[in-house]
């Protein structure tokens, strides 16, 4: 099933939850919308569920308008970020409700339910809960019934809202993996929400970024970490170092100094460098772009850390680079640091 | 520490022992006597049949009001939310005559249910009323804050899981309500059994029609029969103390359901 | 000839006309159940609150204010009034004191028996009003406990001031207790204990730190205490012997005028309770949201 989502636009009063969103998502996916919050990716997660209506714009799987159906009617699978499990009902019957709520003339038989709910507690190796309180389960095990839950109806798309939201680090690396092996294993399209860009580099297929309502970019994991499109992505995915730069003649300026960098795709006027860290190499003093002095040293793990005065006239800029451990490094050291790989994006007003 | 428990024991252990010591004075047969004549038997069925029938009445007009003043924004909402209260605050004696004015033959509504052939006061249907009027407040209190608290995800979830808005109201909000439901009733029945105030007025006081048992504890009082009063007395109080029991129980019950965290 | 014209099979059961419909938050109800259901609920309590309280002022100024003022101006009126303002006011000092007494042991303090204690309290609320009047009557009465003793020494309880305050108190008893419990468990004792820490006594601690904590709690639990101690009905009904002019109450004289017909007197007595139960109303609303916010007001 594939979803496709046109000029989507929400506003909330005066506040626009979605600007103009676009987004296509085809069957068998697996995709994280990321961003920070107020980025509007619920808003989008629960618009194409049917939880929340756009003032424009369409929705539609596999080329059917999804917008003229109701939530019930739409046969996706959502998780919410706090599982709204039944409290009131067993593990069972949490994850039966789907079935035992459809019209009588499509309702499965009493047998064919349990035989089904069984088949989804398997599926989500949980088995053994049945009988158990959704206040008897930890939050890991809770997860994973609401997902049971979703999946009872046969979803043709399965939304997740901050599926690992609520739950803390440890759990929360397993039950990531197990989403990504379940999901090789159902193949059913999904979209999932998260601020988490490391939740979303290492689960989805592709990656949606969003901020303020907009989508920033579209792109594999690879993609966004490697080539982010906008000064925002750079920033928001994977550490980077920002430097203030001006873009002029074909030349980037920090300061008073000019780096031999090439801007031949940025634009002129005051623009930002951003360069991972682990993109800057080291060398003696005149071998890179960028010069300047070490001020302090830390060492941990498998590398050292240090702080650079860059010398770009003026007071400088200090930042944090990243050295091989074995790299002999005291305060004081003029060191060289060229980037290997670098992006220029214009400052946006 | 020592000042509570005697203070407690002067005003409330005091006073409840010496109702049972008085009861004990009683033979069993004449304990069973007093309360299985036909009067006293009279006023029990009336008291507590008619404060069950309003209890129940309560528990669904309460439901549709708490309903109303949570989800609803409407034109007067928050002044209907706040006189709720005024079946707790007003005093009895004053709901008592207010009512039964309204419903007496040339009262406001009593003059045109009177058209319609209703005999609303002096009659068992105004005892029912006024139990009504007394209860409303504590449903509407206790399931109000549990409705406001309802988790939106829950009908979220219901709604994507193919749930029509009937089946969502019937199989997950009206069982997440039900502690809170049953412990409005609890609290609206047990209030209608004891009540007096606003109930004798509009009763009429016929023996053995329209006559409830505080009424008669009151009576017999006045007759100095104060064994016959004690024991109608200690039949109530058994009564309301199961029905705290149980309060209890549904508390924890709901208490142990409530701890899902969100 | 006919022509038959296939059209696709949809997917969905959904017909098209349903759009307008769905397209809706799924946590409402459509148009015409809200308005049934915010009728019922307007009628309702139309019906069985604002009708009944419109009555009792309409009918106190039923012939006018001068005759309203005159009214309550009369001897035994004022007399009720007095009355039940003494009553009230020792009742609700009573329950005052040792509400926060006890509402401090059971908060602050783990012993055996403390539900038990807890349950105590919430007595009277379930117990009905009769009954309550009942007990005085068997302690005090001519063939109760105390009676027979209390008689040969002159002392006079039921029938009379003393019996009207107890059984006023006895009903009013949980209303301060049961408000500061829970305000005070949630507050728990590290402030106290901070205090105590800092070199402050018992009871500065109490009147510094325990008592400001609570304030808007006691507030709002003697008001409404104040307000049962000047309506109660029923317990001192069976205990004042609705002695005319001496030991009556104002809801007694309501139902002694009342019984004899004098509509206007009666409720011209009720509408001061009224007025006062709409009071504590309005208070109680700004107190609820003191507490809430858990500060004093802003004007403060």
């Amino acid at each position: 099933m594939t979803i496709e989502v046109r000029n989507i636009i929400k506003r909330f009063g005066s506040f626009t939850a979605l600007d103009n969103v676009d987004l296509r998502v085809d069957t068998g996916e697996l995709v994280a919308l990321l961003g920070p919050s107020g980025s509007g990716k619920t808003t989008l997660l629960r618009i194409i569920a049917g939880l929340d209506w756009p003032d424009s714009g369409s929705v539609a799987f596999d080329g059917e308008d999804a917008l003229s159906r109701g939530a019930g009617e739409r046969h996706v699978g959502f998780v919410f970020q706090h599982y709204a499990l039944f409290r009131h009902m067993s593990v069972f019957e949490n994850v039966a409700f789907g079935l035992r709520v459809q019209p009588r003339r499509v309702r499965k038989s009493e047998d064919q339910i349990r035989a089904r709910v069984k088949e989804l507690l398997d599926l989500v190796q949980l088995d053994w809960l049945a009988d158990r309180y959704p206040n008897q389960l930890s939050g890991g095990q809770r997860q994973r019934i609401a997902l049971a839950r979703a999946l009872a109806i046969e979803p043709r798309i399965l939304l997740l809202d901050e599926p690992f939201g609520a739950l803390d680090a440890k759990v929360r690396k397993e039950l990531r993996k197990w989403l990504r092996t379940l999901h090789e294993e159902i193949h059913v399209t999904s979209l999932f929400v998260t601020h988490d860009q490391e939740e979303a580099l290492e689960v989805a297929n592709r990656v949606v970024v969003m901020d303020k309502g907009r989508i920033e970019q579209i792109g594999t994991p690879g993609d966004v970490y490697e080539r982010p499109a906008s000064a925002f992505v750079h920033s928001f995915i994977g550490e980077s170092i920002v430097l203030p730069v001006e873009v002029r003649e074909g030349r980037v300026r920090l300061g008073d100094r000019e780096l031999a960098l090439d801007s031949s795709d940025a634009r002129p006027g005051p623009s930002k460098l951003f360069i991972r860290r682990h993109d800057l190499a080291i060398g003696p003093a005149g071998s890179g772009a960028l010069e300047g002095a070490v001020k302090h040293v830390r060492s941990f793990g498998p590398t050292q850390r240090a702080d650079v005065l860059l010398n770009a006239g003026g007071e400088g800029t200090l930042i944090e680079i990243d050295a091989p451990r074995d790299r002999e490094l005291k305060p004081g050291d003029l060191v060289g640091l060229q980037p290997r790989r670098y992006r220029i994006f214009a400052e946006t007003a | 520490m020592g000042l509570t428990l005697m203070w407690l024991s002067l005003m409330i252990l005091i006073p409840l022992a010496g109702l049972f010591v008085k009861t004990a004075e009683l033979s069993l047969d004449q304990f069973i006597d007093i309360i299985t004549s036909r009067r006293t038997l009279h006023a029990l069925k009336i008291s507590f049949g008619l404060s069950l029938a309003a209890a129940v009445v309560n528990l669904f007009a309460g439901l549709i009001i708490v309903w109303a003043l949570v989800r609803y924004r409407f034109p007067g909402r928050r002044i209907f939310d706040a006189i709720v209260d005024i079946p707790f605050a007003l005093p009895t004696a004053v709901a008592g005559i207010a009512l039964t004015s309204l419903f007496a033959q040339k009262g406001w509504l009593g003059a045109p249910l009177a058209e319609l052939g209703i005999k609303v006061a002096f009659t068992p249907l105004g005892i029912f009323l006024a139990m009504i009027f007394i209860g409303i407040p504590f449903v509407v209190r206790t399931v109000q804050p549990v409705l406001i608290d309802l988790d939106a995800e829950l009908e979220e979830a219901a709604a994507c899981l193919g749930a029509s808005r009937w089946q969502t109201l019937t199989r997950v909000i009206i069982p997440s309500l039900t502690p809170a439901i049953l412990t409005g009733f609890a609290l609206a029945f047990a209030r209608a059994v004891g009540e007096y105030g606003s109930v004798i007025f509009i009763a009429g006081n016929l023996p053995n029609v329209s006559e409830i048992a505080p009424l008669l504890i009151v009576i017999r009082l006045s007759e100095f029969r104060y064994a016959d009063a004690t024991a109608i007395a200690v039949i109530m109080l058994i009564v309301s103390f199961l029905i705290i029991f149980l309060l209890n129980r549904l508390q924890n019950w709901a208490q142990a359901r409530a701890l899902t965290a969100g | 000839m006919t022509v038959v014209t296939t059209t696709p099979i949809p997917r969905f059961e959904v017909a098209a006309r349903q759009t307008a419909k769905s397209r809706r938050d799924v946590r409402s109800e459509p148009w015409l159940v809200r308005w049934l259901i915010i009728g019922f609920a307007v009628t309702f309590l139309t019906v069985f609150v604002v009708l009944p309280l419109m009555l009792v002022f309409s009918e106190a100024f039923a012939k006018g204010i001068g005759y309203y003022l005159q009214t309550l101006s009369d001897p035994e009126a004022l007399a009720a009034i007095r009355l039940t303002l003494l009553t009230a006011a020792i009742s609700v000092g009573l329950n005052l004191v040792f509400g926060v007494i006890a509402a401090w042991a059971i908060a602050k303090f783990e012993f055996r028996g403390k539900t038990f204690l807890v349950t105590l309290i919430d007595l009277p609320f379930s117990v009905s009003p009769v009954i309550s009047g009942l007990v005085f009557v068997l302690l005090f009465g001519a063939q109760g406990f105390f009676g027979p003793w209390l008689a040969s020494h002159g002392i006079q309880i039921l029938f009379a001031v003393p019996a009207i305050v107890l059984a006023t108190t006895f009903v009013t008893f949980p209303f301060v207790a049961r408000e500061l419990i829970p305000l005070m468990q949630e507050q728990g004792a590290q402030e106290e204990e901070a205090a105590i820490s800092l070199g402050a006594s018992g009871w500065q601690t109490f009147w510094r730190v325990t008592l400001p904590n609570i304030k808007w709690g006691l507030l709002y639990g003697v008001l409404l205490c104040n307000a049962r101690a000047m309506g109660e009905f029923g317990a001192v009904s069976v205990v004042s012997g609705h002695i005319r002019g001496e030991t009556n109450t104002m809801p007694l004289l309501v139902e002694i005028l009342y019984n004899e017909y004098q509509m206007v007197a009666a409720f011209a007595i009720a509408s001061l309770l009224a007025f006062l139960a709409l009071v504590t109303l309005v208070v109680k609303t700004i107190l609820e949201s003191q507490i809430k916010e858990g500060r004093p007001p802003s004007d403060d």
